[in-house]
């Protein structure tokens, strides 16, 4: 028998590994104590965390949160934060100018928001996508009020181009595009000569009104999340199609994209909400009345939405050609194999970038307050032009900061749920 | 590039070249720019026939079957496929697109798609089959490749061969008359060559019309009825395997075939 040869004859049991490699002190040694420079940097950021609570939690902690102006702050105790400003006007910085007896439309708009984003999140509830479908128009309702059938009308009228779109495809006509264009004139036609006038008539037969709010009084976080979500919604949209057309084999649509695209991505959104506060009246005809919160919609809509087709189109130039040629072959159209293979992996590949881009629109809009629309930044230089709270900084800004820290990192969080959840390779 | 060493006997009941003509082209040339990439290709196929297309890397033998149904566009002459000819008319090309299957080198699956839904995808799109049966034709289809067991998987959690198992059932549910290979095998590991390859010669067995881009002799021997030498962008030869291997007849054929069977 050569000596190399060997057989094990006794089966090694299982044991506990060493104090050292389990828990707590595992951990600290891997993550924090691993080397020398790494044991430095974790004293050093440790002493830096401690500089900067040893200040804040006792400023803090014991805030003033009842008194009625910052002198009576000052007096009691000048270094602890005096947030009674919040306490004096937390409701102007959510709610703007809007008619306090009225809060409640704004507040459950809020909620029902919350409702309606929940299908589109999670698929799980994609049963309730109709309603999804519904908030908008019932939000426009809610918000600025008036009768509830111009709103529903406008519904009626786009769900009538859809439906007469559907049948025509399906039953009379068979070709896609000439079935778009007739179901889109039957909706213009609608528009033109039916729609105000079977809503004033419904609004007559069955009143329901809700009291009218002018854009003006909008204002404080509702702005912002109006602002903010809307301008999400379509600019997604607006962008997927922006970043097609700018892969266009057709030259023309091509140019239109890249110039598009290339001119609002070379000019600052403040500009464009200048454009849109002042400049645009002088291009309308005296006396129209053009909406100016509709008008910054508008506005950061078609900012953010030239950001969104370039990282859409990263996606799509991510993608191996073989995915296209692979539904040519199978003999899907280009809007089906767009649809259906492009699309979701190209949106699939883009979801951090698309994010950030929702991010940054979001907070964005406090660029409103330039043109003094008043949301919560607005808000707050108007609360500290008020001799009571003359003086007032870091209160008001961390209260504003924390508002809009909670929902981009609420957006954040989902990027990263949802590519977790697509994930499909391993 | 090797010849594969397969037991079993071809069953050729139902390997029959018909007269019908499944594939007719005739003067057809095509270029990538300047770059004159085919050069008066005539060929026609029957209905029935298994045609394994060889030749050096950059002869144009791609080009050539993706012209078959348009991933390429040519620009002169004629291409005739089951009796519609292809011309700019998008009518037709859907048309062909439906009746022909093709299979790629790197499979090109749809990786956001389980294995059962990149099987149905098309069926239910194109052919606007109810879901439930394109589920059941693809139950059936990935039987044949022997893998009805990871129908719900993601095409990134299979190994190459079962890839490309997947990519031909994918075609088959399309339910084509012709088929398209264009090196099935070239980026698979040795060890799975042949599982593809034996899911090959069942189709050509059933009697499947197959126009096959490989180097796969040994397949090229078992089933293929005509073997068609390229070389810069020409057809060089072609010829039945039997005396295309033994008794080539050109310079270029015979460099080609030392080079590639290795004496
Ligand atoms: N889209 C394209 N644009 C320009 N030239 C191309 C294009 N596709 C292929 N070619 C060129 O055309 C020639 C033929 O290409 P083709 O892919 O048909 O060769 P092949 O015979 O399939 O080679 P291989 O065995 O390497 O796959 C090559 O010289 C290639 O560089
Ligand atoms: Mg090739």
């Amino acid at each position: 028998m050569s000596k190399l040869a060997y057989v094990r004859e006794k089966e090694i049991p299982q044991s506990a590994p060493p104090i050292t490699e389990v828990g707590i002190i595992k951990w600290l040694r891997e993550n924090l104590f691993s080397s020398w420079l790494n044991s430095i940097l974790t004293v050093l950021s440790l002493y830096f965390i401690f500089i900067l609570l040893k200040d804040f939690i006792p400023w803090a902690y014991g805030a003033h949160w009842t008194t009625g102006s910052i002198r009576e702050c000052y007096d009691v105790n000048p270094d602890v934060a005096c947030f009674s400003v919040l306490t004096a006007r937390w409701k102007q910085l959510l709610f703007g100018f809007y008619p306090p007896e009225e809060y409640w439309r704004p507040t459950l708009t809020f909620f029902l928001l919350i409702l309606s984003i929940i299908p589109i999140l999670f698929t799980r509830f994609v049963r309730f996508f109709w309603f999804s479908l519904l908030y908008p128009g019932l939000a426009i309702w809610l918000l600025w009020g008036g009768s509830i059938w111009s709103v529903a009308i406008i519904y009626f009228g786009l769900g009538l181009g859809f439906l007469s779109f559907l049948i025509m495809d399906s039953r009379l006509i068979r070709s896609a595009s000439i079935s778009l264009l007739a179901a889109c004139l039957i909706t213009v036609l609608f528009f033109m000569f039916l729609a105000s006038f079977s809503a004033e008539m419904l609004s007559s037969l069955i009143p329901i009104y809700l009291p009218y709010v002018e854009s003006l009084k909008f204002g404080g976080f509702t702005l912002s999340l109006i602002v903010g979500v809307t301008g999400i919604v379509a600019s997604f949209p607006l962008g997927i199609v922006l970043a097609l057309g700018r892969q266009s084999d057709l030259p023309l649509v091509k140019m239109i994209c890249v110039g598009f695209i290339e001119f609002i991505r070379g000019v600052p959104l403040i500009t464009l909400l200048f454009v849109a506060s002042v400049l645009l009246n002088y291009f309308l005809p005296p006396g129209s009345n053009f909406d100016i919160v509709l008008r910054v919609i508008i506005m950061v809509t078609l900012f953010s939405a030239a950001y969104m087709a370039e990282v859409i189109r990263g996606g799509l130039a991510g993608l191996p050609v073989g995915q296209h040629e692979a539904s040519a072959a199978l003999g899907l159209t280009y809007w089906q194999s767009q649809r259906l293979i492009i699309m979701p992996q190209a949106l699939k590949i883009s979801i951090p970038g698309i994010v950030n881009t929702f991010i940054g629109l979001f907070k964005d809009t406090t660029l409103v307050s330039i043109i003094s629309l008043m949301d919560p930044v607005g808000l707050a230089s108007l609360i500290r032009a008020d001799t009571k709270w003359n003086g007032i900084y870091w209160e008001l800004y961390i209260a504003v900061g924390l508002m809009f820290f909670i929902f981009c990192f609420g957006m954040s969080q989902y990027s990263q749920y949802l590519e977790r959840k697509l994930k499909t390779d391993n | 590039m090797s010849e594969q060493p397969n037991e079993r006997e071809i069953d050729r009941s139902k390997m029959e070249v018909t007269d019908e003509i499944a594939i007719h082209i005739s003067d057809m040339n095509k270029w990538f720019g300047n770059f004159h990439v085919l050069r008066d290709i005539n060929l026609e196929v029957k209905r029935g026939e298994r045609i394994v297309v060889c030749g050096p890397s950059g002869s144009g033998k791609s080009t050539l079957i993706r012209c078959i149904n348009r991933l390429e566009e040519h620009q002169k002459g004629n291409i005739t496929v089951d009796g519609t000819e292809l011309t700019t008319d998008l009518k037709n090309i859907d048309k062909i697109r439906s009746e022909v299957g093709m299979v790629f080198q790197h499979f090109n699956l749809f990786p956001h798609l389980t294995t059962l839904e990149n099987c149905t995808l098309a069926p239910i799109w194109v052919r606007e089959t109810p879901q439930k049966e394109a589920e059941e034709i693809a139950m059936e289809m990935l039987k044949k490749v022997k893998i009805p067991e990871q129908a719900h998987k993601y095409p990134g959690q299979l190994s190459g061969g079962q890839q490309q198992r997947v990519a031909i059932a994918r075609s088959l549910c399309m339910r084509p008359r012709i088929m398209l290979f264009d090196e099935p095998t070239s980026a698979l590991d040795p060890e799975m060559i042949k599982e593809v390859l034996d899911t090959m010669i069942e189709l050509a067995e059933e009697g499947m019309t197959m126009i096959c881009v490989t180097h796969e002799m040994g397949f090229a021997r078992q089933v293929a009825n005509r073997v068609i030498f390229m070389d810069e962008g020409q057809i060089v030869e072609q010829n039945e395997p039997v005396e295309f291997f033994n008794n080539p007849k050109s310079d270029r054929t015979k460099l080609f075939l030392s080079q590639i069977l290795g004496h």
